[in-house]
């Protein structure tokens, strides 16, 4: 990690305030942040626990552009390995999830175990005598590359490095117990989408991890009062930039008047229909909203009662999928589970106080076409990473870069 | 009653293709359930949607939500539908598969075909005796989402 990742890295302004557009459109970025970052010393989102929840049980996902199976082993350990058959590549697992004895690959039938360990070749010693493998080929050195796997709180993180520190380093102990918070038991999905978005991945999470914009992008938000910077909360970030959580604590009672004036102040709207806004408090608290991230593409997402993990997965410098599972618990009461369901209108693809966030990344990609020489300035708060007691910052948005920086090399 | 309930769908669509959605709530019951999902969910039986909507009220504050504080690029919808398929229930109501194609129409003229699906319906007569969904999933075929889903399906 010492050689820049690119050449135009020597032209990076000094500091965390500003960050040059090319980083958006290069190709030979995108190429280094796959060995650097997706496929380097970071923790990867790849399912869920209850996704795999028996033995032979699989679910495929991605690293970066690496495709990926995660799968429960006989002795009842979660696995991952990569999705590429060690014989021509081709693809291992076709589906998104299912239960298998073993796995093998279509296209010559080379079957791996749960773990995927090489397990038998077909023809392997030919036909009538002729054909087949020489008989020194050693199964055992040929295989998919595999993972290194955690269980946190129920979510499923790999890392292709050794080098990669244990999780509750690497995320820092504030953020643990952001984590901790709100995955405290078994979940359940009540819904999975795809969202493709016409941005690099990096504008994304700089979006997520944005609690200035939150409130001034999404009407709805402040409108509603469910979240205005004036309102309590703030937000942490870990001291390597890695992960961030931010909260907002529930209104206070009188006039708020930091909006007047502001496109985001419509108080003329009202809803007809306000059940969908009922919550209850889940967590013993008066946070009722948590976004939570972790580098390079996790985000946990709590606003009332409405939870889901988003992925990100790069497709290429200027588009991006971004998966949705929306969750409730196990033990949900049907008037809880309805309550998340009407809550879900809030975010997703079609969200009152999310749905923006599929377009502006789109918008500053088409911005930034031809700016390849300027920079974005991200000064909101100071020039630091640190958490701040307000959400008026860009510090976590520093945060994401000290630690973008850090692999690249830059 | 296909000639009914064609004219149903179509004038729904009418509402969300030509920009009128204000008029587009008005073809529900006032207790209805609409739901936008995909048919891997469907299958799965998860519950939630894109959208997810189980009052006519909450349709209405869609539309003011989408007219008055959510930003999007102007779009605007082509609907095209299937013949719609019946079939009485025991309940009185009336059971409506109809297939849809949705083409998407940016600002700059860019289209794709946003959304394909079939819509699941309910449809019952009103207090005035015109045909109105008391449930309506529409369940497109794909999970993927391009960019954002403002205009409801």
């Amino acid at each position: 990690m010492d050689q820049p990742a690119h050449s135009l890295a020597a032209g990076w302004p000094p500091g965390l305030t500003r960050v040059p557009f090319w980083v958006y459109r290069d190709a030979d970025i995108a190429r280094d942040e796959q060995t650097r970052i997706f496929e380097g010393p970071d923790w990867h989102f790849l399912c869920l626990e209850v996704d795999v929840p028996e033995t032979g049980d699989y679910r495929t996902s991605m690293m970066g552009a690496m495709p990926v199976v995660v799968a429960r082993a006989e002795d009842g350990e979660v696995v991952a390995f990569e999705n590429r058959c060690a014989h021509r590549g081709s693809l291992i697992c076709l589906d998104d999830g299912g239960r298998v004895k073993d796995f093998h690959c279509v296209y010559h039938s080379w079957r791996y175990d749960l773990r995927g360990n090489l397990a038998s070749i077909a023809f392997r010693r030919g036909v009538n005598g002729r054909g087949g493998m020489r008989d020194d080929f050693d199964m055992t050195r040929h295989g998919p590359r595999k993972l290194r796997v955690t269980v946190q709180c129920g979510l499923v993180f790999g890392t292709l490095s050794a080098e990669t520190p244990d999780f509750a380093t690497y995320i820092g102990p504030e953020i643990m117990v952001r984590l901790r918070r709100v995955l405290h038991k078994k979940v359940e999905v009540i819904g999975r989408f795809t969202q493709q978005l016409p941005c690099n991945w990096k504008l994304y999470m700089e979006n997520v991890r944005d609690t200035y914009h939150a409130s001034l992008l999404h009407t709805f938000f402040a409108t509603f009062k469910i979240t205005r910077l004036s309102q309590g909360g703030g937000v942490m970030v870990s001291d390597n930039g890695v992960a961030h959580a931010s909260t907002t604590l529930a209104a206070g009672q009188g006039p708020d008047t930091a909006y007047a004036g502001l496109r985001a102040d419509n108080q003329g709207l009202k809803l007809r229909d306000p059940t969908f806004m009922n919550a209850v408090p889940e967590f013993h608290d008066n946070i009722n909203l948590q976004i939570l991230s972790i580098f390079p593409g996790f985000i946990l997402q709590q606003i009332h009662n409405a939870l889901a993990v988003r992925q990100i997965v790069p497709r290429g410098v200027d588009s991006m999928d971004l998966h949705w599972t929306y969750l409730g618990f196990a033990d949900d009461t049907p008037e809880l589970r309805t309550m998340r369901l009407r809550q879900g209108n809030l975010a997703g693809p079609a969200g009152f106080v999310s749905m923006e966030d599929g377009a502006v990344g789109g918008f500053v990609q088409r911005g930034i076409a031809a700016a390849g020489r300027q920079s974005a300035i991200v000064e909101m708060g100071g020039d630091g990473s640190e958490g701040a007691e307000t959400r008026a910052t860009e510090a976590s948005v520093r945060g994401f870069w000290k630690a973008w920086r850090a692999r690249m090399g830059v | 009653m296909l000639m009914n309930i064609a004219t149903l769908n179509a004038s729904s669509a009418k509402a969300l293709d030509t920009g009128n959605l204000h008029d587009w709530p008005g073809f529900f019951l006032d207790d209805c359930l609409y739901k936008v999902t995909t048919a891997d969910n469907h299958e799965k039986g998860y519950g939630a949607g894109l959208i997810y909507a189980d009052s006519k009220a909450m349709l209405e504050d869609r539309v003011l939500a989408l007219r008055q504080a959510n930003i999007y690029e102007r779009q605007r919808y082509r609907h095209i539908l299937g013949l719609p398929l019946i079939q009485a229930t025991p309940d009185g109501a009336v059971a409506v598969e109809t297939s849809f194609v949705v083409v998407r129409t940016m600002r700059d003229g860019q289209m794709m075909v946003f959304a394909a699906g079939v819509y699941l319906d309910r449809v019952r007569r009103d207090i005035d005796g015109a045909w109105r969904y008391a449930e309506r999933i529409a369940v497109c075929d794909s999970q993927r989402i391009d960019t954002l889903l403002a205009i409801p399906i």
